[in-house]
């Protein structure tokens, strides 16, 4: 009840034209081979936006354009208005542009709790400080555990983060991910290589999390696409197939090729 | 429970070097304890921010001369020869890190060598080093013009003062926010820029710490050999440094110390007895390091102790 009143209240206030990130004509060359073509994203505020396609459609290449961890060829992103192109990843990051990777990106051999507070510390402005105790951060464990509670792993806290299950590695760069109390989350493949209950458990945090910012989110399980996500972009071959909710994009002639059926009878099947 | 006996550990240690020059040859120590500096600094680099650098012995060398010179051509006092040293290997570190985090892995090593390898002829010709002869002679001069460092007991106080001190500047390091952020580093560094930090600025600050350490412990070093030659600007140097961390333990706090420890020991035994057949065992100490116990002996020690207390 109150996941789908939540999500009324956030269609409503997503205003139609209120785009919280844009790209222009975003384009990825590799020595002559194209992997992002001309893309025009567009990402309406407070929505849950995934970007679909078969295997190497571009779209974790144009994660990487958004993120700065690739320099694109051509085009231009926007986010919030702002031209943000020519912009470092680390200052995309703090601009309220957080990603998380495709495989799961967590500080192996620290705790759980040092994991989250790692994202914590740049609020601190302590963090160049070498001549202070690690004990100063301790302030900041209270913050640390409230966010672990909401992903579920307040019991692992001192667990060192290596010896956790995928599934709770997963919802642990969540969790970091939202110490930033990002506007703009970039999900990367969130629910690769888990099992099923783990799959649901994340789809349910990805739709709490929602509230509040925007998701823009790599994913191939349809069941997760399908289920939580407001609109759908399809890539293939480096550009945008066809874009719109699920219904839409799933009738889609040119998808449906594109997927050569395999994904929606799998859909269809859940 | 653990930290109690760590620092139990470190207070015998601590006591046991009190009373060490009454049995072992001081100079024997003091070479030790510069070296175990140098590894503890190095360590800070490639242990907790992953940083293999490979020209570290340029920073030894570099304070190493500077502090040489300043005593012996102009007469300064020796802590100031000291402290002209260490901030003239901070100086270096800051151009050379500035340059080498530009790239990562393999190629970060070889910028860090290439660099090195440059100032090392520049060592090599320039008339401030006395080129293949060195420095010789270099006075110790007196500790606030009160404690005479010529005698070699004295010395080795103020040179286990200096080495304590400064290992505990690498604790309290590690141990901090800043070293918090190094460790994510190590362990994830895309994930951290992807968080909003600016890593280069770290390694870079990291980078000059640990070449600000290695200058001090070459200044010191030449104080207890008084002279400084280009075998410490050398590139074997760079590599033995590289061998005492992964020999102790890397990552560890204490691995670099007990590293230097069994090396120059080694070394300083066999030399007379096998000759140049040092470095090929050293080379054979390596090998075994890298295939049989990869943690180092206080990495693999630990991982031992854990196993046997069941944690």
């Amino acid at each position: 009840m109150s996941v789908s009143l939540c999500e009324h209240v956030r269609m409503r206030s997503a205003r139609q034209d209120d785009f919280i990130l844009t790209t222009n004509n975003l384009t990825k060359e590799f020595k002559g081979f194209v992997a992002v073509n001309a893309v025009g994203l567009k990402v309406r505020r407070g929505e849950i936006h995934a970007l679909i396609g078969p295997n190497g459609a571009g779209k974790t290449t144009c994660f990487n354009l958004l993120t700065k961890f690739l320099e694109p060829t051509h085009g231009t992103i926007h986010f919030n208005g702002i031209d943000i192109t020519h912009e470092k990843s680390a200052q995309i990051a703090r601009r309220g542009v957080v990603r998380s990777f495709q495989i799961s990106a967590v500080f192996p051999h620290l705790s759980v709790l040092e994991n989250v507070r790692i994202a914590l510390q740049r609020g601190l402005g302590t963090s160049f400080h070498f001549w202070k105790s690690e004990r100063t951060l301790e302030v900041l464990n209270e913050r640390a555990m409230s966010l672990l509670t909401d992903v579920g792993l307040q019991e692992y806290a001192q667990m060192i983060a290596v010896e956790m299950p995928y599934g709770r590695k997963r919802a642990l760069e969540i969790a970091t991910t939202l110490a930033l109390e990002p506007e703009l989350m970039l999900l990367d493949e969130p629910t690769q290589g888990m099992g099923h209950e783990d799959v649901e458990r994340v789809m349910q945090l990805i739709k709490k999390v929602s509230a509040n910012r925007t998701i823009l989110m790599v994913e191939h399980n349809m069941k997760v696409v399908a289920g939580i996500s407001d609109t759908i972009t399809v890539l293939a071959r480096g550009a945008v197939l066809a874009e719109g909710d699920y219904a839409t994009v799933a009738a889609d002639p040119q998808v449906i090729e594109a997927y050569m059926g395999t994904e929606q009878t799998e859909a269809v099947a859940h | 429970m653990k930290m109690p006996k760590i620092h139990f550990g470190y207070l015998t240690l601590f006591v046991a070097l009190l009373f060490a020059p009454f049995i072992v040859y001081p100079v024997l120590m003091m070479k030790v304890m510069c070296f175990a500096l140098f590894a503890c600094a190095f360590n800070l680099l490639l242990g907790y921010t992953g940083l293999l650098s490979f020209g570290h012995a340029v920073f030894l060398g570099t304070g190493a001369y500077v502090t040489g010179h300043v005593l012996k051509e102009w007469g300064w006092p020796t802590e100031l020869g000291l402290l002209a040293g260490t901030l003239s290997a901070s100086v270096l570190g800051l151009v050379i890190g500035a340059l080498a985090i530009r790239r990562q892995g393999i190629y970060f090593a070889m910028v860090t060598l290439a660099l090195a390898q440059m100032v090392y002829f520049l060592f090599v010709q320039a008339p401030f080093t006395g080129g293949e002869d060195g420095l010789q002679g270099i006075p110790r001069g007196t500790l606030l013009g009160v404690v005479d460092l010529a005698d070699d007991q004295s010395l080795y106080y103020f040179v286990l003062a200096i080495c304590v001190g400064a290992f505990w500047l690498i604790h309290r390091t590690i141990h901090s926010p800043f070293g918090q952020i190094l460790k994510a580093v190590r362990e994830n560094e895309a994930r951290v820029v992807s968080l909003g930090f600016d890593v280069a600025k770290y390694k870079l600050v990291a980078f000059v710490l640990s070449a600000t350490l290695a200058g001090l412990a070459g200044a010191t070093k030449v104080l207890v050999f008084k002279f400084a030659t280009l075998t410490d600007a050398h590139w074997h140097t760079s590599g033995e440094v590289v061998l005492m961390t992964l020999l102790g333990g890397m990552g560890t706090a204490f691995g670099p110390v007990v590293g230097a420890g069994v090396i120059i020991s080694l070394q300083s035994e066999l030399a007379d007895k096998v000759g140049s057949l040092v470095t090929v065992i050293m080379g054979g100490i390596f090998v075994v390091c890298v295939l049989a116990f990869r943690r180092g002996i206080v990495g693999e020690a630990s991982a031992l102790y854990q196993r046997i207390t069941g944690r």
